[in-house]
């Protein structure tokens, strides 16, 4: 393997454990800050205990989530100096942006949250909570809009061999990021909802502690019903700006291979990435591909075919990652609509409280598969029309690549097993001392 | 003149990290010397504990600062000290990653490990920083492309080390410091005494590596064409004197803001002195990166003038406000997070 594919590796490995934490920790500090508001408003003992034990959850979870983050702010250097110099003007400013604005405040916050339960007054430490809160989605916002320039790159012109900075307001305002920014957080607050409700049905069928786990979870299960609902609702919008922005994407995403309106869907399709074809199409929906990308079922939907095999992305990955979401993204909110319909005598229901158990990984696969699709079927640019990843690679050693890929892959694994185990052990023992 | 604006600004930015971090980085790495059991190694941990991530974070800026107002020498410099920085991410992520872990299963091996992770993540970025900054003003073999030829071992040489070894001393000193402002009874005691004995060692590798770098690199040039800047210089030393002066006396706090400054201005001492390089080429100047051939557009940073003008006072600010609040001395069990 040479130095760009190792990078790819590299950097797909880095990222996608670092996003293995953030969601909850974007979702879960709301939570838990709305806990803590809750216990300074009315005085109840309950929401303070359960801020401190989905805190201590949450801590596990959020160490990873900082550690695994430092990698990534130099990656862009070290894996791909020629993408850095290339578009640091722009990129490069909303990383330092997204440090200086909202890193420091939540690495400063979390440690007066952690270490002020008893040094600050329930009022203040409930601010503390939001800060962290608050600075944790800001980061989204700052990193979502540095990936949304990659994605559909605007407010530049390209001067002195690279790209340079003409108009920071059009940066800031790219649509595309705006809908990543809605689209990731509430996926994020599925993962959240999905923890909250997993763990507390976990302990509701042991009949453990049953008043503050019913709490736990019918917060989380409001939190689901509305986080489902905007993460499917406007994933469809998204999808419109896919298609208009990069349809080859688009055309990945469905294996669509001929160019022609009145698109279909099919909801079973198995593509041959070689053949330029798709094995099998069964049961299609007449029209729904149009409608899903222009809202229009007579559209026409560009195919494969009408673009050059070196322009486009892996297709069979883009496109089972883009399955595997939608497959997630209908599952989810049926789960929810049951509990809601089902909330004021949940325990009598002891088949979908272990299903709820069993349902926590799920929104994290969607997010994984999320990501895969994205970040896969932009290929073969890292720029989006702009740049091409082969061309971003950093001059650098093989065996240096291959060295640290390994001992990354090592180390986290390491420290992925660890940080489950901890918080498998913890959120078994409940808020006892809570 | 803006480019000069942000060379000074990313050299303020190191100094920052290298005073803040500094200072858990040297506790960590002095943990095995001065605990003498786990009580005490707890009490280690939570004198750092609830600053060491707001601390990293200015490493986080500088490096962003330098890819968003020089990406071309933030492109050179950790794709050619790639091995250096991966090493010193790997070790900073098992040092914030035991923070978290130690404490949190009741058996003597797991505790063990993450104390030797603890104070592995802690010496060896305190070595790796040293190492690179004295190379840094050295110059690396860059080649006309900005490539350095140069592989981690040449990173090795004499002059590297010697800032590696100045690093770690002058961040353990700066540690116990602040670990005799938070512990108490034995631990104090032991965390006083060591940074007495550590000061000796720190001035005779600051002199050292004054007298090094004067033959060896070309640092002083910007000195002895303006030698009002050698006041930089005086800071950095009064500063030190300032730390042992007042340790004697038992005023901590003003000690370890004594060596707060003198790793401040050492820091900005090498800053200067490298102006308007960011990275020199040993094999051709005319391949050296410099403020002009590499600073962003203009806009860029002008718009990033702004973002620091507005953030950085708010960042002291508020980190200021925690840190006094939450480093009162350690008295007992109930005041241990870790
Ligand atoms: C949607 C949000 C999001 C996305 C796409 C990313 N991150 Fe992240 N990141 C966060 C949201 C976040 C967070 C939730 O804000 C974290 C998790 C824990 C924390 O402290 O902040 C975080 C932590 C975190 C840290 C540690 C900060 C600290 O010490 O407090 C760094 C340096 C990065 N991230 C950098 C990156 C980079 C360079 C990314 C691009 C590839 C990236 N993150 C993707
Ligand atoms: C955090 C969630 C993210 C995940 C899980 C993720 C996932 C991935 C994956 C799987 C790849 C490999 C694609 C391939 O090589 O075929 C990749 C590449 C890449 N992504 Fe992301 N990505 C994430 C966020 C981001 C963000 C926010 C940025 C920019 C700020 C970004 C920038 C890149 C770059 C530079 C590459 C390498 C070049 C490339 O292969 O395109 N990613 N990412
Ligand atoms: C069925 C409804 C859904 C639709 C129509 C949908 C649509 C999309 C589309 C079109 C993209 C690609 C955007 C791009 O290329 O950048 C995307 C990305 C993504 N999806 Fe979904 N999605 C759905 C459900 C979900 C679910 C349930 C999750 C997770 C719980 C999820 C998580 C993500 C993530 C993390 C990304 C990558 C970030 C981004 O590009 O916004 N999606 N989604």
């Amino acid at each position: 393997m040479d130095v760009l594919m190792l990078s790819r590796l590299q950097f797909a490995a880095a990222t996608m454990f670092h996003f293995l934490f953030v969601p909850l920790t974007l979702g879960l500090s709301v939570l838990i800050a709305c806990m803590e508001t809750a216990y300074v408003r009315t005085g109840d003992e309950t929401y303070k205990r359960m801020a401190k034990f989905w805190g201590k959850l949450f801590l596990i979870n959020f160490t990873l989530g900082v550690v695994t983050g430092i990698t990534l702010e130099f990656q862009f250097g070290t894996n791909w100096s020629r993408y850095s110099a290339y578009v640091g003007d722009i990129f490069g400013s909303l990383l330092a942006i997204e440090a200086t604005a909202a890193f420091f405040l939540e690495s400063t916050f979390i440690g007066v949250w952690h270490f002020g339960w008893d040094k600050l007054s329930p009022r203040a430490h409930a601010i503390a909570a939001w800060l962290v809160a608050g600075a944790g989605n800001l980061s989204a916002v700052w990193i979502l809009i540095a990936n949304g320039f990659m994605q559909n790159p605007m407010g530049y012109v390209l001067r002195n061999g690279r790209a340079e900075l003409t108009d920071f307001m059009a940066v800031i305002g790219n649509p595309w990021a705006w809908n990543q920014f809605v689209h990731v957080v509430s996926a994020s607050f599925c993962v959240a909802a999905f923890f909250l409700m997993g763990i507390s049905a976990w302990h509701l069928l042991r009949k453990q502690d049953s008043e503050f786990f019913q709490r736990s979870f019918r917060l989380g299960l409001y939190t689901g019903l509305i986080a489902t609902a905007v993460v499917v609702g406007q994933g469809h919008l998204h999808g419109n700006l896919v298609a208009k922005v990069q349809p080859v994407k688009l055309a990945a995403m469905e294996a669509h291979w001929e160019t022609r309106t009145n698109a279909p869907m099919y909801l079973l399709q198995i593509p041959d990435e070689k053949g330029e074809k798709n094995l099998l199409e069964a049961l299609p929906v007449p029209g729904l591909l149009s409608f899903l990308a222009y809202n229009d079922v007579n559209a026409q939907v560009m195919g494969l075919r009408d673009v050059p095999a070196a322009d486009r992305p892996p297709v069979t990955v883009t496109f089972l990652a883009f399955r595997a979401m939608v497959g997630i993204g209908t599952l989810m909110p049926l789960l929810m609509l049951f509990g809601f319909l089902k909330r004021r005598d949940i325990a009598q229901y002891p088949l979908y409280l272990k299903a709820m158990v069993w349902a926590m990984p799920l929104p994290y696969l969607g997010i994984q598969a999320g990501w895969v699709l994205a970040e896969v079927g932009r290929q073969p640019w890292i720029v989006y029309g702009l740049m091409r990843t082969s061309d971003a690679v950093s001059p650098i050693v093989t065996s240096q690549v291959a060295v640290s890929l390994a001992a990354m892959v090592l180390l986290y694994t390491l420290l992925g097993a660890a940080g489950a185990y901890l918080l498998v052990t913890a959120a078994r023992k409940g808020p006892a001392d809570a | 003149m803006l480019e000069s604006i942000w060379f000074m600004l990313w050299g303020v930015l190191w100094a920052a990290y290298f005073v803040l971090d500094g200072f858990d980085l040297g506790i960590g790495t002095l943990m095995p010397f001065l605990a003498r059991n786990d009580y005490e190694k707890r009490v280690m941990y939570n004198a750092g504990g609830p600053f060491w991530d707001g601390n990293e974070v200015w490493l986080l800026s500088a490096g962003g600062v330098t890819f968003a107002a020089f990406p071309l020498a933030y492109a050179t410099m950790f794709s050619g000290l790639y091995s250096a920085l991966m090493l010193l991410l790997f070790a900073l992520i098992l040092r914030g990653v035991s923070f978290e872990f130690r404490g949190k299963v009741d058996n003597d091996t797991w505790r063990g490990v993450w104390d030797a992770c603890q104070t592995l993540g802690s010496f060896l970025p305190a070595l790796l920083l040293g190492v690179a900054f004295a190379n840094l003003f050295k110059g690396l073999p860059l080649n006309e492309q900005h490539v350095n030829t140069g592989g981690l071992l040449d990173l090795l040489n004499p002059y590297g080390l010697l800032g590696g070894v100045f690093f770690v001393a002058m961040f353990c000193h700066h540690g116990a410091l602040w670990l005799a402002i938070r512990a108490t009874g034995d631990l104090q005691d032991r965390a006083r005494a060591a940074a007495a004995k550590l000061w000796p060692a720190v001035l005779v590798l600051v002199l050292a590596f004054l007298a090094y770098t004067y033959a060896h690199t070309q640092l002083f040039g910007n000195y002895l064409k303006n030698p009002h800047l050698f006041l930089v210089l005086a800071a950095a030393v009064a500063g030190l004197l300032m730390a042992r002066v007042y340790l004697a006396q038992g005023q901590l706090w003003k000690a370890w803001g004594g060596s707060a400054v003198f790793i401040a201005c050492t820091a900005l001492f090498g800053v200067v002195g490298l102006y308007p390089s960011l990275l020199i080429s040993t094999l051709n100047p005319a391949w050296s990166l410099t403020i002009m051939n590499s600073a962003s557009s203009p806009l860029t940073l002008k718009i990033m003038l702004g973002v620091a003008l507005v953030f950085v006072p708010l960042v002291i600010g508020y980190q200021a406000w925690a840190l006094m609040t939450f480093s009162k001395p350690i008295s007992s069990e109930h005041d241990l997070e870790y």
